[in-house]
Formats: C-alpha cells, structure tokens, sequence
C-alpha cells in the first residue's frame, strides 16, 4: 500500500500533501494539549514500535504470511490523532531512510494508512466494543473487525488515488503519464490483497494484542474505555471517552465545506446510476446498452415504462444533473448544487427551530 | 512454507533494515561529491530532482535524470552493484510486474499482436509501462543516493533548516534511535522463541506467538518511553526543541545547488 514515487501526478501528490499537513496540525496539536511534553516521547517510541511490527511476518490461515501496519492497535492505544503521529512518523522513516514509499507520494501514503486508517480502526473499534468491559471477548472481536476494516478502508482508498491517475493524467495520444490503470481495475486489484492476506495480517495483530493485552498489561486499553488515565493512553482517553464529547457546530460547519469540496468527484464515476434513469435513458443507445450491462445483461424493455414515462413529467428538478442550466462547468455546478442543498436544509433546520421555539407546548406535549 | 519460516523471514527482514542502516553510516563517511556539499543543499537539491521526475512527461527527460542520478552516485562513492541490488532490480520486480499488464489494456494503436494468446501490446501501453518503471527507477535511485551519502542526522537538521517543525525533526530523530533499539529487542525475542521450539507449530499457535511478542514489545515500548521522558525532564526538557544548526553555505554549496536546480529545470523544460 505504500505508493511509490512516480505513480501519482505532481497535482494529486500536492493535493494529498496538504490533506495530510492538516491532519498532522490537528494531530500535533491535540496531543501536545493532551500530553503536554510527554508527547514527543511517547509518540516516538510508538512510532518505533509500529515500524518494527511492519516489518513483523504474521502467519495466516493457509499456511502464507503478510504484514500489518499497526493501525489497529495504535488506534486503539493511542486514540486517533496519537495514532496519526506514530505511523505518520513511522511511514516518513521508511520513505525518507529505508526507501519503502516515495517523498512525493509521503503525503497520500500517509493520508491512506496513518489519517484513514486511524478514524476508520478507532471508530470501528469503539463502535463494537462499545461499553463491554475491557477484558471482554468483545473487544477482541472489535479489535479485529477495526484492524481488518482500517486497512481495508486504507486500500481503498489507495485504489482510487491511483484510479483517477489515468483519467486525469494522460498526454494527446491517450498515454497514461502516471499509474496507468482506470478505477475499475485498480480497485479490485488492490482490494483482493487486502480483502485477503493484508486485512488478515492486521486483523489477526489487533485482536491477538488486544487479546495479549487483556490478561498481560490491561491499563493500555483503559486509552479508549476512559476509565482511568494509563501512562500510554492518556491521548485517547482525554479525547474520547473520559467526558463524552459532542460535535461543536464550529467542526460540524468545516465537515460540510469539506464534503462540498468534494462534491465535484461525482464527475469522475463513469457511466449512470443504476436505478436512476430517466424517460430519455431509455430512448439513448448508448445508455440503454449500459443499462444492459448494469443490469446482469438483461435487455431493457424497447419502449420507455409506462408508468415511468407518466411520472416523470410530475416534476422538473431546478438543477437537473446536478447543474444549474446556465453553468457551463459540471464540476461548479456540482459545487453549486452542493451549496444550495446544504442551504437549503439549513434553512429548513432554522424555520423548524423557530417553530419549536414558538410553540414549545405542542413540540413536547404530545 | 515450512513451519519456523514466518520466523526466519522476520528475523531476515531486521538484519536487512540493520545492514542498510550500516551500509547508510559506511557510504555517508566516504569523501564523494555530495559529501562534499551542505546537506541542506544535498536534500533540497535531491528533493528538486525527484520532483522534476514527476513533472517530466517524456521518456528521454526522464532517462537523462537517471543517467545524471548515476552519475551523481559513482562520483559519491556509492557502489552502483549495491543500487543494482538495492534498486534497481527491486524496483523492476515490483512496479515491473505491475506496469505489465498496460501492455495489453491499455487502448491505442496496436504495436504487435500474442498470436497465441491473441493479445495486442498497443504503443500508448508500452510508452505508459516504461513511464511508470522509468520515473520510478529514477526517484529511487536518487532518494537512495541521497540517503547513502548522507548521515541520518544532517537530513534530519536539513530539514529543520528548511522549517519542518522542531517537534516532528526531533520525533524523526527518537523514532529513528529506537527502531534499532526495538528491532534488537524483537529479534532477541524472536530468536529465544525459535531456540526454545521443538517440533512444530500450529497455524493457531504461530498467530498466537506472534501477537504476543508484538504486546510485549508493546509493554516494553510504553515503557521505554517513559523512561526516556523521565530521563528528558532530568536533563531540563521544558517541553521546548532546539537544535543545532552550524551549517554554513560556501561558494561550492551555491554551485552545486544551481546545478541541481538547473538540471531539474532543463529536464521539466526539455521533457514538458
């Protein structure tokens, strides 16, 4: 899953480097509230630590080995944003001293394993654990499904960086200039191996830590059940658990600018949506062959359904396509269209709160 | 797979990364060319290089860099059999049998045809296959080159000089001083188990052994890291980093650093 030097464009590498730097920020400063001067210590040696269990050979089911990356497990140790440190600084060793993963490409490998994997592991893990007590079997089990997730939401992913680099990046003659496959090979090409042998790797260090935790040297996993305040553990357990936190508006409103930045990649899946044709779908060669395709290979009907064809008249969305007609741009219609949904549900959320506010009585009442 | 050889395997993997790291110490000690510059010129100059690599978009501008990356590790000192082993043929195994594929799918002009596996190579597979091998070759001959002519701590205070924030340089530092320390730790764990082991193992007990030598070197690394906080609070850590920076820029400095900064932008000029 370390991607080389090489098979992103320079465009994407800055792109992910600058994800990556606010996820460091975030995470530096966390800690450094959190820990105060025993961050740089305890995230160096955790570092160290998930460096050498990279490189541990862990035995799986069918006589084969893989490796972990120690997501899981610093995920649930450390907490999220301790966890983004140590395998951040534990990736930049390997690129920048052992050549394993590229310079360029240091930010999106760390934005996959150490910022994705790190959210995906811990909310995974407290999700499944929820409240069950620490030496419970429950917990193995969340460890597993947490590590095996982590990873495999990391490879993922990982598959559409390098997906995108074709469509994106190609000269005049249709020469692909940097990872050259499209999404629908590069995503069932990294996710076999991870569905596989790398899931199973890191799936089976969690839970067999967790599981060797729980008898051997419990208080590293009180970090998350917050139950007391482990040397180890202090990050997570003043972030998650010790005072359940609620979402500020403040990082609620910097989540919805972010998702609407985003809102622009609809552009890049091929194809329709399955199930979401209209009456002229049907009518087009082009779409009716991939609805065929999509659909088993089972032949469309000839003619447009009736009963499809009579509702569709009832409404004309203003934004059909989800570009208003006057923009030429599809991907700042798509940012456009974004900003007037999210507003559009704000504004529907500040009248309900209005209501509710002057007519108290009949919201509780009942 | 025989039965102990998930532990051998491991065991080899620690005595790699150890012989690199030597390897490292030996070749950043030689009197070359880019011992001879400021590391800060060597990383900033490297860094260039690497990014003029991926900013190439034709093969010839791409296969001049490696050329001049070669060039750049024989007048270091650093043995070409050793990038061959090293790079080279790492490299080529791996992003070689994943560019191969492009040959046959990727869409374009047909350039020959499998008779017997009816498959066309088309000319845009084989340009986007021998893009991906060459840019990647190159980049990590040059972040090799650079990290054997250089002592892990003049990259690290290089970077400092180039503002990354002293808490994340003196992490790097720690980080890098104790993986070695942990892989000694693991590797005797490892070695004591597979001396104690008679017979074999199960699937099962293989896994099991597994995760419990990494939560102890767990245990241990928490730990040891509160040891050394403790032995950082006693020497007067405060919480604030400083590091030494006593390098001085000479004339041959700038030289080689315009070199640098010219032969990156010819080769993004020339491979535009």
């Amino acid at each position: 899953m370390h991607i080389p030097d090489g098979y992103l464009s320079p465009s994407t590498c800055a792109t992910f480097y600058l994800f990556a730097a606010t996820g460091w920020y975030a995470a530096l400063k966390r800690v450094k509230q959190l820990l105060a001067t025993r961050a740089i210590p305890l995230i160096s040696v955790f570092a160290a630590f998930c460096f050498v269990v990279m490189m541990f050979n862990v035995p799986l089911p069918g006589g084969t080995t893989g490796h972990a990356v120690g997501v899981g497990i610093a995920a649930i140790v450390l907490g999220p944003w301790g966890s983004i440190l140590a395998i951040s600084i534990a990736l930049a060793i390997q690129a920048l001293f052992f050549g394993d993963g590229g310079i360029t490409t240091l930010g999106a490998n760390c934005f996959n394993m150490a910022i994705v994997g790190s959210f995906t592991a811990y909310a995974v893990y407290r999700m499944i654990a929820a409240n069950s007590k620490l030496s419970s079997r429950q917990r193995v089990v969340a460890a597993a499904i947490a590590g095996y997730v982590a990873i495999n939401a990391s490879a993922l992913v990982t598959a559409v960086e390098l997906g995108i680099q074709p469509m994106l990046f190609h000269d005049a003659s249709g020469t692909p200039l940097y990872a050259p496959y499209p999404l629908h090979v590069a995503i069932p090409a990294m996710m076999i191996g991870h569905l596989t042998f790398a899931g199973l790797a890191e799936a089976v260090i969690s839970a067999g830590m967790v599981s060797y935790l729980q008898r051997a040297e419990l208080s590293l996993l009180r970090g998350v059940s917050g139950l007391a305040q482990a040397p180890g553990a202090m990050i997570a357990s003043a972030s998650a658990e010790d005072s359940p936190r609620r979402l500020s508006p403040g990082r609620l409103w910097w989540a919805v600018a972010c998702l609407m930045l985003f809102t622009p990649l609809g552009i890049l899946a091929a194809g329709t949506a399955w199930g979401e044709w209209s009456s002229a779908d049907w009518m087009n060669p082009h779409t009716r062959e991939q609805i065929g395709t999509a659909s088993g290979n089972h032949a469309p009907p000839s003619s447009v359904p009736a009963g499809i064809e009579k509702l569709s008249t009832v409404w004309t969305a203003p934004f059909p396509g989800y570009a208003p007609r006057f923009v030429k741009s599809p991907g700042f219609g798509y940012l456009l269209s974004a900003m007037f949904g999210v507003g559009f549900i704000v504004l529907a959320s500040l009248l309900a709160r209005l209501a509710a506010r002057k007519w108290p009585g009949r919201n509780s009442g009942s | 797979m025989s039965r102990h050889s998930f532990l051998e395997a491991t065991l080899q993997g620690f005595t790699r990364a150890v012989s690199k790291a030597l390897q490292s110490e030996h070749a950043a000690a030689q009197p070359g060319l880019l011992q001879q510059l400021d590391p800060r010129v060597r990383v900033l100059g490297i860094f260039g290089l690497v990014v003029s690599v991926i900013l190439c978009r034709r093969i010839e501008a791409i296969a001049a860099i490696l050329l001049v990356a070669i060039a750049i590790a024989a007048t270091s000192r650093v043995s070409l059999a050793s990038l061959a082993k090293r790079v080279w043929l790492v490299v080529l195994g791996f992003s070689g049998v994943i560019a191969l594929p492009a040959l046959f799918i990727t869409p374009g002009e047909a350039l020959a045809t499998l008779p017997a596996l009816h498959l066309s190579i088309s000319v845009q597979g084989v340009r986007a296959a021998v893009l991906l091998v060459l840019r990647v070759e190159t980049a990590a001959t040059l972040t090799t080159v650079l990290v054997l002519a250089t002592a892990w701590t003049h990259i690290l205070k290089a970077l400092r000089s180039l503002h990354l924030p002293a808490e994340i340089v003196i992490m790097l530092a720690m980080t890098h001083r104790y993986v070695f320390l942990l892989i000694e730790t693991a590797n005797q764990m490892f070695e004591s188990r597979k001396s104690r082991t008679v017979g074999t193992l199960s699937g099962a007990e293989r896994r099991k052994m597994t995760a419990r030598t990494a939560g102890v070197l767990l245990s241990k690394s928490i730990e040891l890291s509160q040891e050394v906080y403790l032995a950082m609070l006693s020497r007067g850590f405060r919480g604030e980093v400083r590091l030494l920076a006593d390098f001085r820029l000479k004339a041959r400095d700038y030289a080689g650093l315009t070199a640098f900064l010219f032969t990156g932008g010819l080769a993004v000029w020339m491979g535009r």
